[in-house]
């Protein structure tokens, strides 16, 4: 048998935490070792540990879109863990690729996808310990070409320095384009470059070191721009028409080791019709587009054949609004039963018909119920346009605990805009009115499953480009602590406290999400220096490093509070506006407007509000409900 | 009815500990559509048990499971069905069905045979055949085992088997069951320490080459763990 030769030592694999992360072969893998075809070879990569990449649908989309190509072979490539990490930089040993346990360095593409801003500091690691140098403008003809995906691409800036290219939208639909015009470059000669100048007008693609910013006095943005005539001034997302006929990974990779989503992914829609004003999905992937009911069924059948997983779980920004949610549902619990299959759904809105089916694939007693009213007054709800009421939560309570449930998780935000201590209260006191409805509605005797537990937790509300809140200042980190103190203390003065438990989020690592959320190139700098004083894995709170953020900022000349807490004004040129993400800046100013006159939106469904998505001509904008003017 | 298979683990996937490697057998016995039994309730799980663990790093030509199954068609169907889920290094090489007599896997476990090897870059121990000679002459072999609250000292002699050297390579045959379980290393420190040396455990590459059970009424007679059930 031909032995499968690793990139790594047996010495070093054995010294190591969960060596079978870098091991690759897994089931579904796909290994194109010595197929003469095969002409490109492109790395794929999430710039975390193995686990959490792993667990990210959009990575499995790709790769396997990719590997239907007969002349492109994709591998996978996840950030080495610490103890790794140390041992390459001093063995001198190259990352490589999973599949082939080659060194990147050597392929054609490196594609890293950005799911959240904290991980920047391991895009860097990543290209170190490639040995591909960290700039676009430091790399020659023999690097990879470097491409960034995913949703931080709307507001590239702060990493502009270290990509070749972003490809800003959905992935499904220009990587063909860009594997053919590579291959044409290849054949006469490759000159970077040459390729670089013409995949720049490929729709979606954004070469960032073809544009060029200038800036005011004051440090906002005074243009930006082309430097080629040739190039689009502005860069339009890539979308998917047809969701149900695209690709769709049918034999997922099954890790060998338990990773976070150990289960087939059903991603049942893209976008979400609600429009709360913090979200940045909630825009970016609109229209709304819903997957065709059978070919979802069809591919739960398929997906759990081919990898064997024992759970499957729908994906959207928010199931209950699904169209064809029950027939799938019920489908799935039908199907699931006789395969000793467990179903999992999140993002469900609590009413009779979710609770239903909840007691149906979970145990009652063990399972909690999750509301996310983001907010603790209607007022401040207005404010974020988030249309769940206090009536609906009380209601939905009342009826789980009738069916036996008696843990409730609640969602919060503290610091959206136009916040009051008032607003803070009523984070207790809803918690407060969740616990007494527990008591009004189970007697006594009934209890036998011990009280009721509330868990409220708290996340700081960061300001996202391309929402209604881009022009909203963030609150200080002094402000965050106070407030988490504030909502502390307001639980511990509700009667039925002993029922509550409440948890925060750490304030230092929202400070700087929100510095890289929308900051401007000028912070490619920045990011380096912190990455050369040794930080990685930000997300990870062990690992995060608030005060050589600060002080690196201090070294630059640059201020926090000018990207988080300034206020911006309504003519402010951002730094992501050359980005088209389908709504239009007029409409989120609008929202914006109505945000801080505390009204609500109407969602897609109810009324077309115009945000420009509806150029697009699919989805939610072609239903009848629905007169689009856009 | 109940079923024992046996499989061999060799090469990348060494490095896959023994709970993801029941996690994976869980999963291809779903791929290859087995009609394996399950427990109640509302998260199902296979009846499985699995007969000794290997380390991490450890390669083997054989491990067991027992599984029980409601519907066949056959022990050749099934390891046909179940190597094609298979990944490279891993492969069924045995079915069969278990007399109802049989006790499950891990409790059945008496013996396990190991071979020893060197990697590339390693010297085995000088004089490995005297060395071992003159380990088999003991009549004990005193061992501190490190325990989760104590250490505790004990003679693993009567434990061993069988140990003798070939060229570059050693081979044993020791007690494995719960009892008296002897790890390969745990003997090779014993037989170093004899040697006044100090064993690496990077050096040596070792292979579970079977796993027995004793069908002896007096005196123990080891046979494969697959040997007391049938083809089907």
């Amino acid at each position: 048998m031909k032995e499968y030769k690793l990139a790594l030592s047996d010495e070093i694999l054995l010294q190591v935490e969960k060596p079978a992360r870098y091991i690759g072969n897994e089931v579904n893998a796909v290994n194109k070792a010595g197929d003469p075809k095969v002409e490109i070879r492109f790395a794929m990569c999430f710039p975390d540990v193995y686990e959490i990449g792993m667990s990210h649908l959009g990575i499995q989309i790709i790769y396997d879109m990719l590997n239907q190509w007969e002349d492109v072979w994709c591998e996978r490539v996840y950030s080495p863990w610490l103890d790794l990490d140390k041992i390459m930089r001093q063995e001198n040993i190259p990352l490589f690729g999973l599949e082939s346990q080659e060194p990147i360095r050597d392929f054609d593409f490196l594609g890293i996808t950005l799911q959240y801003e904290m991980c920047y500091t391991n895009i860097l690691q990543i290209l170190d310990l490639a040995q591909i140098p960290l700039r676009s403008v430091w790399r020659t003809g023999e690097h990879p070409i470097v491409i960034g995906g995913g949703p931080c691409v709307y507001n590239p800036e702060p990493i502009a320095d270290f990509f070749d290219i972003f490809y800003i939208g959905e992935g499904e639909t220009r990587y063909r384009e860009l594997m053919d015009l590579y291959k044409k470059h290849k054949k006469k000669g490759f000159v970077r470059e040459d390729f670089l100048r013409e995949a720049a007008c490929v729709p979606g693609m954004y070469v960032p070191k073809y544009y060029e910013a200038s800036y005011h006095e004051d440090g906002t943005l005074a243009s930006f721009g082309p430097i080629y005539q040739e190039l689009p001034k502005s860069i339009a997302k890539e979308l998917v028409e047809d969701i149900s006929h695209t690709y769709y990974p049918m034999k997922p990779v099954v890790p060998f080791i338990k990773v976070t989503q150990d289960r087939v992914v059903l991603e049942i829609q893209r976008g979400c019709i609600r429009g709360c004003r913090f979200c940045q999905a909630g825009q970016l992937y609109r229209p709304v587009r819903e997957r065709n009911v059978d070919v979802m069924k069809q591919y739960a059948i398929d997906m759990l054949k081919n990898t064997g997983h024992e759970e499957i779980s729908l994906s959207s920004l928010s199931s209950s609004d699904y169209s064809q949610l029950e027939e799938l549902v019920n489908f799935l619990i039908e199907e699931c039963k006789k395969r000793s299959i467990n179903i999992s759904l999140p993002s469900l809105r609590i009413d009779a018909f979710s609770l239903d089916v909840m007691s149906k694939v979970q145990d009652v007693r063990k399972s909690s119920l999750t509301f996310a009213p983001e907010a603790g007054s209607q007022r401040l709800r207005n404010v974020i346009n988030k249309g769940l009421s206090e009536e609906v939560i009380l209601q939905g309570s009342t009826l789980a605990f009738q069916g036996g449930w008696n843990r409730v998780k609640l969602y919060f935000m503290l610091g959206l805009p136009t916040e009051t201590e008032a607003d803070i209260r009523g984070i207790a006191e809803l918690c407060n009115k969740i616990a007494a409805a527990y008591f009004e509605t189970v007697p006594k005797e009934e209890r036998k499953n011990g009280s009721v537990q509330i868990v409220a937790s708290t996340s700081f509300f960061i300001p996202k480009p391309f929402t209604p809140f881009q022009w909203s200042p963030m609150d200080t980190r002094e402000q965050f602590i106070e407030k988490a103190q504030l909502t502390k203390k307001a639980v511990r003065e509700q009667i039925n406290q002993k029922r509550i438990k409440y948890n925060w989020h750490e304030a230092d690592v929202s400070v700087i999400e929100g510095l890289l959320a929308r900051g401007d190139r000028k912070l490619s700098r920045v990011i380096e220096t912190v990455y050369r004083k040794g930080c990685i894995f930000d997300a990870w709170s062990e690992h995060f490093h608030y005060e050589i953020w600060l002080e690196t900022m201090q070294e630059y000349g640059l201020d926090i509070a000018f990207y988080t807490t300034r206020e911006r004004s309504f003519e402010e040129l951002f730094p992501w506006d050359f980005i088209d993400c389908g709504v239009t800046k007029a409409f989120l100013l609008r929202e914006w407007k109505q945000a801080l006159e505390e009204r609500e939106s109407p969602n897609c469904r109810a009324k077309c509000l115009g945000c420009g998505a509806a150029r697009y001509q699919v989805g939610v904008c072609m239903e009848d409900r629905c007169t689009g003017t856009a | 009815m109940r079923v024992r298979i046996k499989f061999s683990k060799h090469g990348a996937v060494k490095f896959i500990g023994h709970l993801d490697t029941m996690r994976y057998f869980q999963k291809a016995i779903r791929r290859s559509e087995i009609d394996i039994a399950y427990s109640g309730g509302f998260s199902p799980h296979q009846i499985m048990s699995f007969a000794a663990p290997l380390g991490v790093g450890q390669t083997s030509n054989g491990e067991y499971m027992d599984i029980e199954v409601n519907s066949h068609q056959g022990s050749q169907d099934m390891l046909k069905k179940l190597n094609e889920t298979m990944v490279e290094g891993i492969q069924v090489l045995n079915v069969v069905a278990l007399p109802d007599t049989a006790g499950n896997a891990m409790a059945s476990v008496a013996a396990a045979g190991y071979t020893i090897e060197w990697k590339e870059g390693y010297q085995p121990l000088s004089g490995l055949k005297e060395q071992v000679a003159a380990f088999l002459e003991k009549e004990n072999i005193f061992v501190t085992k490190q325990t989760k609250k104590s250490e505790l000292t004990l003679d693993i002699k009567p434990g061993i088997y069988e140990l003798n050297a070939k060229e570059d390579r050693l081979y044993m045959l020791v007690d494995a069951s719960s009892k008296g379980n002897i790890k390969p290393t745990l003997l090779l420190e014993a037989l170093y320490d004899l040697a006044g040396e100090e064993l690496n455990p990077l050096s040596i590459q070792i292979t579970r080459e079977d796993t027995y059970t004793d069908i002896g009424t007096t005196v123990p007679q080891f046979v494969p763990l697959d040997a007391v059930g049938k083809e089907f």
